[in-house]
């Protein structure tokens, strides 16, 4: 019997809150268990992406060991993910957990108080700022002077625009779509309407992608149960069944030598999953697609076969990801409009649309959902489907 | 300040290279390899006979962007970041920033030659325009 998820809570999120992490995040659990029907007393595991790192101001404030403490939970299984498939490593690592028996809840977490520690600090989200020496694959971009995940993003963006004729209008596109999904989300932190006068006027960060090509640092925390599947008849909403997972990768671990910068571990991740299943992308009713840069968007649709390499550009020109469109993409304003939830925000948004809970952006009976996570060589893609 | 590299048994050859002005990649002795970043062994065939030579310090912009954000104080920009593949290092690309034009002139397939600027024990990589450009 597939794992499944049984709820999901989100704080409220936004900028410069001055909260303590563990208050997000102990909001965002309460709203999860309320939503599972279950108990602090019913989880018994525990799971976060990549545990408590300071890396980059407030990345990870919370590892499983401040969240357990706060929370006084009794956990018969533990653990942090800092490899693998980034965000999606956790919900991973707790469905197999669950299907081996290791935990019947697990309660899976991301917090960010980025917003706050940056205004604090004054410091960007620069991996690796304000040390002498820098190690792994990071020490192949930092010191070279691409000390960004924009410039890195941005790589991929020129190659893909070089050999497909994608223009900014069309990553502008991405963006006026997740700010109009946004301004129907009460929970996003961009509320006003976007342009594309405003997309195209506002300041380049690294070419071709400006200010509205990227996500938007917050401090907020979401949570996500992850349950065994006998476990989950007993909860209070439909549990959405994790069909299919993938993460596979097939090229080294660095931003600059895979050798098709068009594509991404995306790519592998997304091949694996449709191995696994016997649904297809036509089968799909909703997605969340991540975009800690709008370039990834187009990169995951073709990844995930919903058009052909090459074809994205026209795939979101004829309005395919937008509100009203045949797979809606980021439904909750995404991380661009509605603030970086490190992934744990798009899955949070698609579980919420499958059990109808999505108030005016509400897909209609989706049944459905695909979320993918990560960009460069980390990528972790999911099915999830309801009866 | 910038970090530099972490120096490694693997990694110490390509970073100090520059001293002598030369580009240093890692090569297999045993099936010709080139491994990027370096590595004591080869991936293709798991030999340990793995070394760095010293290429011809030329190639051809893959791809490239301009940063535009001052990501710390003091930081000038714009400036182009260009990820160049190698001649005579099948498969390997060294990515650094562009020297030597404006940050706006750069192109996917302009040849570009290597340069060094030093930062402590460390030489860094630096690509310069070449007048010739690829097709
Ligand atoms: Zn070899």
């Amino acid at each position: 019997m597939k794992a499944a998820i049984t709820g999901t809570g989100m704080s409220d999120i936004g900028r410069n809150t001055g909260r303590p992490a563990i208050l997000h995040l102990a909001d965002a659990a309460d709203r999860a268990l309320a939503r599972a029907g279950l108990t602090l007393a019913d989880i018994d595991g525990i799971c976060t992406y990549p545990g408590k790192a300071d890396n980059s101001p407030g990345m990870s404030p919370l590892g499983t060991g401040e969240v357990r403490n706060a929370l006084g939970l009794q956990t018969r299984w533990h653990a942090a993910v800092p490899d693998g498939p980034a965000q999606m490593a956790p919900i991973m690592a707790a469905a197999m957990a669950v299907m081996t028996g290791q935990a019947r809840h697990v309660l899976c977490f991301r917090a960010l108080t980025e917003s706050s520690s940056q205004s604090a600090g004054r410091r960007a989200s620069i991996p690796g700022a304000g040390r002498a020496e820098i190690g792994g694959w990071l020490s192949w971009l930092v010191p070279v002077g691409a000390m960004s995940a924009s410039n890195w993003a941005g790589w991929m963006a020129t190659r893909y625009f070089h050999e497909f004729g994608m223009t900014r209008e069309h990553l502008g596109l991405v963006a006026l779509a997740e700010r109009q999904f946004a301004q129907m989300n009460p929970a996003a932190v961009m509320q006003k309407p976007l342009t594309m006068d405003d997309y195209l006027a506002a300041r380049m960060i690294s070419t071709p992608l400006g200010l509205f090509d990227c996500d938007i640092p917050i401090d907020g925390a979401a949570v996500v149960i992850v349950s065994a599947g006998d476990a989950a008849k007993d909860c209070r909403l439909p549990p959405l069944r994790i069909e299919a997972l993938g993460s596979a990768l097939r090229s080294q671990e660095t931003w600059d030598q895979r050798a098709d910068l068009t594509t991404m571990g995306a790519h592998d991740a997304a091949a694996d999953l449709w191995a696994r299943t016997a649904f297809k992308p036509a089968d799909v009713d909703v997605l969340g697609l991540y975009d800690g840069f709008s370039i990834f968007v187009p990169l995951w649709l073709e990844a995930l076969g919903f058009c052909g390499h090459g074809e994205a550009k026209d795939f979101i020109a004829e309005g395919n990801i937008a509100h009203g469109g045949r797979f809606p993409v980021n439904t909750g304003g995404g991380q661009m409009s509605g603030g970086r939830l490190h992934g744990f925000g798009l899955l949070h948004e698609t579980c919420l649309q499958l059990w109808g809970h999505a108030g005016a952006r509400q897909v209609a009976d989706a049944k459905t959902a695909l979320c993918a996570m990560g960009g460069g060589f980390i990528a972790g893609a999911m099915l999830i489907n309801r009866d | 300040m910038r970090p530099l590299p972490e120096l490694t048994a693997e990694n110490t050859a390509f970073w100090t290279g520059g001293a002598r002005g030369q580009l240093m990649i890692a090569f297999c002795d045993h099936c010709q390899n080139a491994i990027h970043p370096p590595q004591v062994i080869c991936p293709a065939c798991q030999s340990r006979h793995v070394g760095p030579r010293a290429v011809e310090g030329s190639g051809t912009i893959y791809t490239y962007t301009v940063n535009h954000q001052p990501w710390m104080p003091g930081m000038v920009v714009p400036f182009a970041i260009a990820v160049v593949d190698v001649d005579g290092a099948r498969g390997v690309r060294v990515t650094a920033p562009v020297t030597g034009c404006e940050a706006d002139a750069v192109k996917i397939g302009q040849r570009v030659r290597i340069a060094f600027e030093p930062s402590g024990e460390v030489w860094l990589p630096l690509w310069m325009p070449l007048e010739r450009t690829a097709a």
